[in-house]
């Protein structure tokens, strides 16, 4: 575990490293009207829905699924929240809103879980049509508009410092409650039975339906999360641009963290640090003033160049050279 | 045999260690041309992994392997090949869905143009199935044939190349008596060609039926290497297990002391499911054995699966101490105290990549429900209790289940079951593919357990330990239950019931 671990811990060093050197004052905190600033702030506050959604991926990957819709989720929960606080003010409508935000979100992930668990339908195809369809149902909820709101509650969930930002601390309660409900309970070895051996596990007597419906509808309810801090922190609800590839952020992140795409064994703290990694990396690009244009190129040959070095082949590569080298 | 020509292959002090585990400890080891050679050995005395050091799976930590003289390093089983070892594995790896020519000359197609020339590709994989005597249409698509044929068809791909030496792990274990007479009849026309065959097979009878020489290891070990006209059955038997055996004689004493007139436990009541067995009626008492003899494919699995719940039965009913139970799957099977241990250990059975302690617990765990979780406490002392008393080896409650031999993980999803306290349990094949000394303490668990009260269902496609430790047998003919003798009959009136024969005098009713 601690060796799986290992480079994504160095990956995340080397790019607070190399923000040091380019923007020595990447690492400047400094406190104002009671609120934390600075570029590592900035980071943690930035990638906390990535975070969350990235801890739903995590489990679903674990059972050997994977789920596409969380950004379409994210911009559904956003604009079912906006329209719903529309322009009233007050924290009631607000916390009504997120609310039926989240309800719905989970009836979303039950809809997941009901094709992949109920029906057998491959994860990769079954969450391709909300995280299609998703969208449109978030541009019906809008009807096409950019609905923009003025509601200071809910301005906090995205936006909103104790501190610390609030909407990393609620990324770090949740990863807090799933480290204690999956290790504390048997969910997380049940997760991973299933993940490994579904037919072993349902012969053992395991609910995997049950289980397999529990993580999708846990992704969505986290992709709903995320999907309210994204809105709240632009106290706007986009449905086309809130959220979006943010599935292929989450995935990268849980692949980083040593979780692996076949299923079975999964580290949380993993999913933690490649979360953090995707961030710095974002935030990097911009203050190293990579040119926008090359942007995604500069991130993926980071990403390829984590993924390679956790790659079995690639490490006995390098071990193998290593040696041949000790023993010249 | 004499020893003239060199050896084809010679492996000189290999030593390999898995993380925790010394896997061979400086093993020598020596194969001629022209020779069957059985290599021999209990589960998990390191058979699998020598082959697995000769055909460039492991590389060892030390020692040499040489080929005709050079020394070699392969870093893949490709190069092994090149090299001119092939390797044929238990279960058949080849591609179902493609002809038998595309399977033997998968990645060596001839071309043509830039495409593959199907029809040289045919000639030669024709003339291959020729060389070893098997006539079938090499157009025809490999899952239309049964496995044995399938395992004949990976030996056609394993001799394709030039091959020099064979290696045949376990290649009997799915086969029937004439199967494996005719894959003998093969082993030798390839050995009287001068391949050297390295043979690993559980059935003492076949490997002194074809080998001329072998070499025994223990524990990682070299214990020694002995022509096969030399070494008389219990002296390989004490070479291998290094203990003298009296276990087998006390298990047949304890089967004749057992009382099996206890209460019926599980009745079944025209239980069928079309396709799969035909409907049947079944008593199993308390404190019971009751064998289910049956050539492969008899529906003895298809059996015990409907007991279980694994599978739907579409007729019938089933009692549990004289209640109807409803079975909408293993879990309401599992709540009335019926256990089945499938005969696909990792398919169905085991979860590889988690902990011996997490396996062990599973069945039990998953009864509580997620919400509940086995104490640690209570965990730590039933592994500590399941591991000595089933001699798990290693006993390391936190090594994953993938890196046990086939014995050990047995031991572990029995012991997954024990722990759950069933009255039923179904045992399917416990026994196949592990060593005898496995085997025995298999045996003598299913002994110790009807003694306590437990009622066994087991499964075997050995007749001989199926009638040593049954007190009843029921027997099975194409997917129907035809026959129910009682524990005194002998193994020729069961191979009569099977072979079709009416021997009805003795059946119980």
């Amino acid at each position: 575990m601690k060796n799986r671990l290992l480079w994504p811990l160095i990956a995340l060093a080397a790019l607070l490293v190399l923000n040091l050197v380019v923007t020595p004052s990447f690492f400047a905190l400094r406190i104002q009207d009671g609120h934390l600033y600075g570029g590592l702030v900035d980071v943690l506050k930035n990638g906390a829905p990535t975070l969350l959604i990235a801890l739903g991926m995590t489990l679903v990957i674990a059972t050997r699924g994977i789920d596409l819709s969380v950004g379409a989720v994210a911009a559904i929960a956003g604009a079912v929240t906006c329209v719903h606080i529309g322009t009233s003010g007050d924290a009631g409508t607000a916390f009504a809103g997120m609310a039926i935000a989240l309800v719905l979100c989970a009836v979303l992930g039950l809809w997941n879980g009901f094709l992949v668990a109920g029906l057998g339908i491959q994860p990769i195809v079954a969450t391709l049509v909300l995280m299609t369809a998703g969208r449109g149902v978030a541009m019906l909820v809008t009807e096409g508009q950019i609905i923009t709101v003025n509601n200071d509650p809910f301005r906090q969930v995205g936006a909103g410092f104790l501190i610390l930002p609030i909407s990393i601390l609620i990324s770090l309660a949740v990863l807090g409650l799933v480290a204690l409900a999956t290790r504390k309970t048997a969910l997380g070895m049940l997760i991973e039975a299933v993940g490994v051996n579904p037919e072993a596990s349902r012969l053992a007597g395991v609910r995997s339906r049950t289980i397999i419906w529990t993580v999708y509808v846990f992704a969505a309810v986290c992709a709903g999360i995320a999907g309210l801090m994204i809105s709240s922190n632009v106290s706007a609800a986009d449905a086309n641009n809130a959220g979006l590839w943010i599935e292929m952020d989450a995935i990268l992140a849980v692949v980083i963290g040593g979780t692996s795409l076949a299923g079975g064994r999964y580290s949380l703290t993993g999913t933690l640090l490649g979360a953090l990694i995707i961030q710095t990396l974002t935030t990097t690009v911009y203050t190293i003033g990579v040119a926008p244009e090359v942007t995604l190129v500069f991130k993926a040959i980071v990403v390829i160049t984590v993924c390679l070095v956790q790659a079995p082949k690639a490490r006995a590569a390098l071990s193998f050279r290593s040696r041949k080298v000790a023993v010249s | 045999m004499t020893e003239s020509p060199p050896p084809v292959v010679e492996m000189r002090g290999i030593s390999l260690a898995f993380p925790g585990v010394k896997a061979l400890q400086d093993v020598d080891f020596r194969l001629f041309p022209g020779e069957v050679h059985a290599l021999m050995g209990e589960n998990g005395a390191g058979k699998s992994t020598l082959i697995k050091t000769l055909t460039g799976v492991h590389t060892p930590d030390s020692g040499s392997v040489l080929l005709a003289g050079d020394a070699v390093a392969f870093s893949s089983p490709g190069e092994a090949q090149q090299a001119g070892i092939s390797t044929v594995y238990q279960e058949v790896n080849l591609c179902a869905n493609l002809t038998v020519a595309e399977n033997i000359l998968l990645g060596r197609e001839p071309r043509k143009f830039g495409g593959i020339d199907f029809r040289a590709m045919r000639a030669k994989a024709a003339e291959v199935l020729a060389r070893i005597g098997v006539h079938i249409d090499p157009a025809s698509v490999l899952e239309s044939h049964p496995i044995a044929v399938q395992q004949l068809v990976a030996i056609a791909r394993a001799i394709a190349v030039d091959c020099r030496v064979l290696v045949l792990d376990e290649p009997t274990s799915s086969l029937d008596a004439g199967e494996v007479a005719e894959l003998f009849r093969i082993m030798r026309v390839l050995r009287d060609e001068g391949v050297a065959i390295l043979f690993v097979s559980h059935f003492l009878d076949q490997i002194y039926e074809i080998s001329d020489r072998m070499t025994v290891l223990r524990n990682g070990a070299l214990v020694g290497e002995h022509l096969t006209a030399e070494m008389d059955r219990r002296a390989l038997i004490s070479a291998m297990i290094g203990r003298e055996l009296g276990t087998l004689e006390a298990i047949e004493d304890a089967s004749e002391r057992r009382d099996a007139s206890g209460p019926v436990l599980v009745h079944a009541e025209g239980l069928g499911r079309r396709g799969a067995i035909a409907p049947f009626d079944l008593d199993i008492r308390a404190g019971e054995v009751v064998g289910l003899a049956g050539l492969l494919g008899s529906g003895r699995t298809e059996m015990a699966r409907l007991l279980f719940g694994a599978d739907k039965a579409d007729s019938g009913r089933l009692l549990v101490d004289g209640t109807p139970l409803h079975l909408r799957g293993p879990r309401s099977a599992i709540a009335a105290g019926i256990a089945f241990c499938s005969e696909d250990r990792k398919g169905e059975g085991l979860v590889a990549d988690l902990s011996i302690r997490d396996n062990l617990v599973l069945a039990m765990q998953a009864a509580r429900g997620w919400s509940r979780p086995v104490p640690r406490k209570v965990k730590d002392s039933l592994v500590e209790k399941y591991l000595a008393a089933l001699d798990i080896r290693p006993a390391n409650p936190d090594a994953l289940v993938r890196t046990l031999s086939g014995g050990n993980q047995q031991k572990v999803l029995l012991a997954r079951w024990l722990v759950t306290e069933p009255r039923l349990l179904i045992l399917d094949e416990p026994t196949r593919g592990i060593d005898i000394g496995a085997k025995a303490q298999i045996q003598q668990l299913v002994t110790n357990l009807a003694a306590e009260g437990t009622a066994v269902l087991f499964i075997s496609a050995e007749l001989e330990e199926v009638v040593r430790i049954a007190d009843r047998i029921v027997v099975l003919r194409d997917r129907h239950k035809i026959a129910e003798l009682d524990g005194g009959a002998s193994i020729d009136e069961v191979v009569g019931l099977i072979a079709g024969e009416q021997v009805a005098e003795r059946t119980a009713s």
